[in-house]
């Protein structure tokens, strides 16, 4: 049975319909994520499933059961907010312990809870240390020890690495990772940070607009994305976008645009009901394209290199074709600078096509 | 335009030594970052060379000149902030005026250089609108071109990515170094962010607790760090450290860290002597260590499967060898599930090696 069921979910605030029409569910163990911009809907979502929202319509079952009249702290849901919200004046053990305290859970039952929660997220050693001595990596393990101490069915998690720079976040990812793994409870997470979805989520929804655009786990959303929204906002450098048209020389299917003449035939199957004159976009991710000083490929392009960004082991080689702008991310090549002439290669298996009045994947 | 030198600058805020006896040189047109985590001094930095302000000791000479004792208005020097002070009740052309009107140029000659700058940084169409209605990248670039209208000679732009989302810092980021280029400009550029400050930088100050740990161009930096510091800054995924020590067997030399041994490939001779009997610290990049689904290479060491997140274009999986958690880079194309059994190879030419003490490269 699914931890957690939510389904048609809406939401106006006023006249502003927040959450349009949501529906998803999440299995034991598993880790789904709500990702979007700001405005999306994803955290009225969330908000909603804890019960510090009131739907406009639709139902929330938690472990089987609707919960839409039960109380936020009746329903079983632990919920980590974006500050962790410890108490500076409390230790460690009486921060994950407030919450049985709250429930008058008796003396000796509440210590051993405690302790085994502790131990569980690997704060055993520092019970007696006060909140406000805590480093960042383990105020979050104290604020989701206190939420699992409670024994819940599910655990919420509102953008919790959302205020933390570049290189903790690297840390606290994995560590909220690991945790994830060794308690193995359902998780909805909140982000509008993709590379953070990405690496946390077994499956993602990509939210737009108060509605799920597409759900998917992450290989599936970044491998095929169904909608230009997703194919934009998933990856990052972002992936190129390519306006063109399929046309046919004699069998053979080629997507033109301006500068390139792509064969397609081997895809003709999937794309040859693309009616001709239609507007289309091509779509290649910065790393699937590969570049070299040397012509070793028959479709390869010739480009200058107008712009190099250096991000340790790999570069991001901004390219000219003759008109067109094209991003690719390739080994970092001493040899290869800004002016230099290369050649660009696309990787075929990596392609995706797009309507462009319908921004609906096509490939 | 012209380049800026600091010669022994030191600062204090009451007790606390904010800078640090900084000594650098930047020479005319060059984009130069200064890098580190916050309160490592980059703001103040900034502030001593647009004359807000005044170091306790040392010299900061703009081109040829001492400028100690020159006011902020006659240094010729542009500052964008963090946040940038646009007003909101002006237009976009009002509010990038503002620094001519002051000088009290001509009308006409106001409307030319406006129109010249916004063109450059693609903003006429904000020229009308007032600033409510500018996304984050926009009033960046207002905000920029605020300061770049006035020409300065020197421009610094103190984490100016910051509050944009990952999506337009991606984007600005590019522009801000296209800009640098076309303009011929002397820029420095702070930021937290060590891939912004590699992808934008000609060369980088890491700087830490008001001191500058080293000075290099982004390739310098990520194959030669000077420190461990500079070592776990640079780069993403952070290099992998571990407690080592150096031992002999037979005529090899042998870096060993308990749970497992790498050889020494270079330079052993030059670390022999003053490294035997010190405690080190071996550096391998997780990009430098290869899975292996065999162990029948030699130098392989057995491991399982801790994390893998999922980066879109590579994974980073997380193997426990021993007692050592490793971060390695791999392709998208294989997948590592939670536990599985797998062999880490290192690549050893590519090993760094530092004091444990000072922190200090070896060699």
């Amino acid at each position: 049975m699914p931890k957690l069921v939510v389904k048609n979910l809406r939401k106006l605030f006023g006249a502003f319909e927040a959450v349009k029409d949501v529906s998803f569910q999440v299995e034991e163990e598993e880790t789904l994520c709500l990702l979007g911009p700001s405005g999306c809907g994803k955290t009225t979502t969330l908000r909603i499933i804890a019960g510090l929202e009131v739907p406009t319509s639709g139902e929330v079952f938690v472990d089987g059961k609707l919960v839409n009249d039960v109380p936020p702290q009746d329903r079983q849901i632990g919920l980590v907010f974006q500050d962790y919200a410890i108490f500076p004046h409390l230790s460690v053990f009486e921060n994950i312990a407030f919450g049985l305290r709250v429930r008058k859970i008796p003396e000796a039952q509440m210590k051993t809870r405690v302790k085994d929660t502790a131990s569980l997220i690997g704060v055993d050693g520092i019970l007696d240390v006060l909140g406000k001595k805590l480093g960042l990596s383990d105020m979050q393990r104290v604020a989701i020890g206190r939420s699992i101490v409670l024994n819940p069915k599910l655990l919420l998690l509102d953008e919790p690495l959302s205020n933390i720079d570049a290189k903790a976040r690297e840390m606290m990812r994995a560590e909220l990772g690991k945790l994830q793994k060794e308690i193995g409870i359902a998780t909805v997470y909140v982000t509008h940070d993709q590379l953070e979805a990405m690496t946390l989520a077994d499956r993602i929804a990509v939210m737009r607009a108060g509605l799920i655009e597409q759900m998917g786990t992450t290989s599936e959303i970044y491998d095929r994305a169904r909608t230009l929204f997703v194919a934009k906002f998933i990856g990052s450098p972002t992936m190129n976008l390519i306006d063109c048209e399929l046309v046919y020389n004699g069998k053979r299917a080629i997507l033109k645009s301006e500068d390139l003449a792509l064969d397609v035939t081997e895809f003709a199957e999937t794309i040859g009901g693309i009616t001709k004159g239609k507007e289309l976009l091509l779509g290649v991710r910065p790393e699937d394209v590969s570049i070299d000083v040397r012509k070793t490929d028959s479709s390869a392009i010739q480009a200058e290199v107008q712009l190099v960004e250096p991000i340790g082991a790999k570069s991001i080689y901004h390219l000219k074709m003759s008109r067109l702008a094209v991003l690719a991310k390739d080994h970092a090549m001493p040899d290869i600078d800004v002016g230099s002439k290369v050649w660009a290669t696309f990787n075929k298996d990596k392609l995706h096509l797009f309507d462009k009045q319908t921004e609906e994947a096509i490939l | 335009m012209v380049g800026l030198r600091f010669a022994n600058i030191s600062k204090k805020a009451g007790k606390r030594q904010i800078l640090k006896n900084v000594s650098l040189e930047v020479p005319d047109k060059e984009l130069f970052v200064v890098a580190g985590p916050p309160g490592a001094g980059k703001t103040t930095l900034l502030k001593i060379i647009a004359g807000l302000v005044v170091p306790d000791e040392g010299e900061v000479y703009i081109g040829d000149q001492i400028v100690n004792t020159v006011p902020p208005s006659d240094r010729d020097v542009g500052m964008v902030f963090e946040v940038p002070p646009i007003y909101p009740n002006r237009t976009g052309f009002q509010n990038i005026a503002f620094p001519l009107e002051i000088k009290r140029l001509r009308k006409d000659q106001v409307k030319e250089r406006v129109g010249e700058v916004a063109e450059l940084l693609q903003i006429s169409h904000l020229l009308d609108r007032k600033p409510a209605t500018y996304s984050g990248g926009e009033l960046q670039r207002v905000a920029l071109a605020r300061v770049l209208v006035r020409k300065p000679r020197v421009l610094l732009l103190d984490e100016p990515l910051k509050n944009l989302d990952a999506k337009i810092r991606e984007t600005t980021r590019v522009e801000l170094k296209r800009l640098q280029r076309e303009f011929g400009i002397t820029m420095i550029f702070s930021t937290h962010d060590e891939l912004e400050a590699t992808a934008v930088g000609d060369r980088i100050a890491v700087m830490k607790e008001g001191a500058i740990e080293q000075i290099g161009s982004p390739k310098e930096l990520y194959s030669s760090p000077k420190t461990v510091f500079v070592a776990r800054f640079i780069g993403s995924p952070t290099m992998n450290l571990t407690a080592c020590a150096l031992k002999r067997t037979g005529d090899r030399w042998v870096l060993d860290a308990l749970d497992f041994k790498i050889d020494v490939k270079t330079g052993a001779h030059e670390i022999e002597s003053e490294a035997m009997t010190q405690e080190l610290l071996l550096g391998v990049r997780p990009e430098d260590i290869l899975l292996l689904d065999s162990g029948d290479e030699r130098g392989c060491f057995e491991g399982q499967v801790e994390l893998t997140q999922n980066f879109g274009d590579e994974r980073v999986v997380t193997v426990r060898v021993g007692k050592t958690s490793l971060n390695c880079l791999t392709g998208k194309d294989r997948v590592f599930p939670y536990g599985q059994k797998v062999y880490v190879k290192f690549k050893e030419e590519n090993a760094h090696i530092f004091r444990k003490e000072t922190g200090i490269a070896v060699a």
